[in-house]
């Protein structure tokens, strides 16, 4: 007969963890590189750690494994031609970065856009919104564990991969949006199919919610995990849902509205405990408030023009009249080998990605071609925060936190 | 609101701060050494809480001062953007103080800056590269820097002598082609930015 | 009557198949490829796109994607690979085991693509052999299958039995 000990461990919460690793000082520590090559699906993200048995003592983010030159390529690029850089900024969501570099350039022009152009960009914007968050959720459900939602929300993408193929001829990196306007009009039929996979889409974002939200395992592995403060989130320059879920009410859509966002109703959540469930909860809620855009869009759609018309050195004319006419020949050329004139001087604008405020800062000294552009990426600053937080969680709650983060190295290292 | 009467308020009690002219925000200019002093009240006073960028200008080698750091400010309860400029003083190896204990955001964009410009930030935790590897020579973002690159041997010594790699020029084939901002016509053809040089022939020198 | 006959009549024959050593090695090897990964930038997006359902790459065999190249047989390269990244690629290659395969996918992967820069490799060729070279910025998930299926091809057509008297050389320069 055997005899049964019992012994009582208590493990503390992660604040109680925390404190005690910083106390201990003769355990000897594990170093653990989480390489860039790694099986969480995020990219190329180094992770320096140093463990305490399970725990987490220093964790310290490596990056710069995607940086492509972007920044100094733009010196050597007309406006246009840089346009294909950046869709692979936040490759998840092509279209929101080429609106938002086209308005920080046309801010500087000073050029204004008709009302249908203005249309145009907020649905591309709230259709990549949905895009990117439905990814982040498949993968971040995948990183705890569950494979399905991967699958699900893939199928949906794959719908609006179709829709963005009918209208800019690419299933992702559109390259859609141009100096003064959007390349093309939108196709015919185009609304109404939007309007179908608008109808169909909360029925599967319910599927991925009935198996995520009030699942035992998922709320174990994200509840209470990676709580940041509102100090915090303010004091690293977060933005985004990440900002929000700490409770925050920063939306650059409400807060300095651009586009004809002013026009439309929806609502902006807010988190209160700033853990990964929040995250979570923020992201899938705004793919329901982009529907609601998306639908009062549709339903009031303006017509006209989809280019400025009046921006004579900046967007090239339409193509009936640059095959016949010798004036709008001329521009054309002029715009496509000096690129669009745009006077001297420096501007910052911010877009309301879906990672979080996506910025450029551009300086020109006149000409076709920037003198400097800065492109201010969400991920950068949402990373910067991790070597703050993640000490005092354990191993496995990493591949959790990086999830919820929802970070892309595209745009990231840049 | 960030209107006439708060730029007024704010150019009154720190008067070394002067306004420039923009078309976007209001953008102040501030010298090297009070970059410190007025980070910190705007961020205790004046409610610029969130540091959205920092980064930095090279305006050239012809420049008196050529390299500016430039930072921008958001507010919650303003609403609105500020815009900083600090020039470094010293042309050959800029330097400036860090902001990173006042704002912990500037900790990486620092870095960055540094890795692009090489502009060193003094009083900054860990200031090491970031997007490059450690052991790079160059700072990429400075005028005079090609955008090809320029040859430096690759980082990891085990894998150059497997497969002799090195960090190489990209070939530009001539171009990019892009034409210069001002000038007649005939300057301001597109021309082969780069010096023109392929796989197949060698850059003139 | 319909004929029950498939291929070969295990009654006549008995249950024995004479063939070449080389068709059922390669018979078996190609139609089991288990990628490994290496979702650098925008194309593992398409990647992770062709392993979903619409394009389902299980069709081939090749759904299981392992991150750990001692289980794998095809690396594909998808993104850009920049020169702080080279020497990790390589790391993993050399940790692959033979028989190894090597896809670069899309035009970063294949010749530095459109980013003509100081920090991107102009192809991942400079570093490690490459089997297969797929176009496209992204290549459409059905661009990516063709390639596995021409993968299959030169799998079918590599000299096995003699590789396995000698090993492959590796990496001529």
């Amino acid at each position: 007969m055997s005899k049964t000990v019992t012994r009582e461990i208590s493990i503390g919460d992660v604040a109680a963890r925390a404190s005690e690793a910083t106390e201990s000082t003769d355990s000897s520590l594990m170093a653990l590189n989480v390489g860039p090559s790694h099986p969480t699906t995020h990219g190329v993200l180094r992770l320096i750690m140093e463990l305490n048995g399970d725990v987490i003592e220093k964790c310290e983010p490596v990056i710069g494994y995607l940086h492509r030159g972007d920044e100094k390529i733009a010196e050597n690029m007309t406006y246009n031609q840089f346009v294909p850089y950046t869709d692979r900024l936040d490759y998840l969501a092509p279209l929101a970065n080429n609106v938002a570099y086209a308005l920080t350039v046309e801010k500087l022009a000073g050029v204004e856009v008709p009302e249908r152009c203005q249309a145009i960009r907020v649905l591309v914007c709230e259709m990549a919104r949905i895009s990117s968050h439905l990814l982040g959720m498949g993968v971040f459900g995948m990183d705890a564990g569950a494979w399905t939602p991967f699958m699900y929300t893939f199928t949906e993408r794959e719908k609006l991969y179709t829709l963005f193929e009918e209208l800019t001829g690419a299933r992702f990196t559109t390259s859609y949006t141009r100096i003064g306007g959007v390349a093309r009009d939108i196709p015919d039929g185009w609304l109404d199919r939007v309007r179908t996979f608008c109808e169909n889409l909360p029925k599967a974002t319910d599927e991925v919610e009935k198996l995520l939200t009030r699942n035992r395992i998922f709320l174990d592995r994200t509840e209470g995990i990676g709580a940041i403060s509102k100090e915090d989130a303010l004091a690293y320059g977060l933005t985004g849902p990440n900002l929000r879920a700490s409770g925050v009410d920063l939306d650059l859509r409400k807060d300095k509205p651009y586009s004809g966002y002013e026009k439309y109703e929806f609502d902006v959540p807010i988190g209160t405990r700033g853990d990964c469930y929040d995250r979570y909860l923020i992201r899938i809620e705004e793919v329901r408030q982009s529907l609601r855009i998306i639908d009062q869009v549709i339903s009031d759609f303006p017509s006209g023009l989809w280019y400025a018309e009046d921006a004579k050195k900046i967007f090239a004319p339409p193509k009936e009249k640059i095959m016949t006419s010798m004036e709008e020949l001329i521009q054309n050329f002029m715009i496509v080998t000096e690129g669009p004139q745009v006077p001297p001087g420096e501007v910052y604008f911010e877009a309301e990605n879906p990672k979080g405020a996506l910025g450029f800062y551009l300086v020109s000294k006149g000409g076709g071609v920037p003198y400097r552009l800065k492109i201010r990426a969400p991920s950068f600053c949402n990373l910067s925060i991790l070597e703050k937080f993640a000490p005092g969680h354990m191993l496995s709650d990493i591949t959790v936190i990086l999830g919820s983060l929802d970070f892309v190295m595209g745009e990231c290292d840049r | 609101m960030i209107d006439d009467d708060f730029t007024k308020a704010l150019l009154d009690k720190n008067s070394f701060l002067s306004k420039r002219e923009s078309i976007d925000c209001l953008t102040l200019d501030c010298p090297a050494d009070q970059l410190a002093g007025t980070t910190l009240s705007l961020r205790d006073e004046e409610g610029f809480e969130l540091l959205v960028d920092l980064t930095a200008i090279d305006h050239g080698e012809d420049a008196e001062l050529r390299f500016s750091v430039v930072l921008h400010f958001y507010s919650l309860i303003h609403r609105g953007y500020l815009r900083l400029h600090a020039p470094c003083l010293d042309n050959e190896n800029p330097s400036i103080t860090s902001i990173s204990a006042v704002y912990p955001a500037a900790n990486w964009h620092e870095r960055e800056t540094y890795d692009m410009f090489g502009i060193v930030f003094t009083g900054h935790p860990d200031l090491k590269r970031i997007l490059m590897w450690d052991e790079y020579p160059y700072f990429p973002l400075r005028k005079e820097f090609p955008l090809a690159g320029i040859e430096t041997p690759l980082p990891a010594a085990d894998v150059v002598e497997v497969t002799k790699a090195s960090v190489e020029p990209a070939p530009m084939m001539g171009g990019p082609f892009v034409s210069s901002s001002d000038g007649v016509m005939s300057d301001t053809e597109p021309r082969a930015r780069d010096e023109s040089w392929t796989e197949e022939s060698e850059k003139p020198s | 009557m319909i004929s029950d006959e498939v291929g070969y009549n295990g009654k006549v024959e008995g249950d024995v198949i004479v063939t070449k050593a080389d068709a059922v090695i390669n018979w078996i090897r190609k139609h089991s490829v288990w990628p490994m990964p290496m979702g650098l930038a925008c194309c593992a997006i398409e990647l992770m796109a062709s392993a979903a359902s619409r394009y389902d790459i299980s069709r081939f065999g090749m759904e299981v994607m392992r991150f750990s190249p001692r289980q794998s047989d095809c690396m594909i390269v998808a993104g850009t690979v920049t020169y702080k990244m080279a020497e990790v690629v390589r790391r993993i290659y050399d940790q692959m085991g033979d028989p190894k395969w090597v896809v670069a996918m899309g035009a970063c992967a294949s010749t530095g693509g459109m980013y003509r820069s100081y920090a991107v490799m102009q192809g991942v060729d400079n570093i490690v052999p490459v089997d297969v070279y797929i176009s496209g910025c992204p290549p459409r998930p059905e661009a990516l299958l063709d390639a596995m299926m021409k993968l299959q091809d030169k799998i079918g057509q590599e000299p096995s039995v003699g590789n396995l008297r000698k090993p492959k050389a590796v990496f001529p320069r």
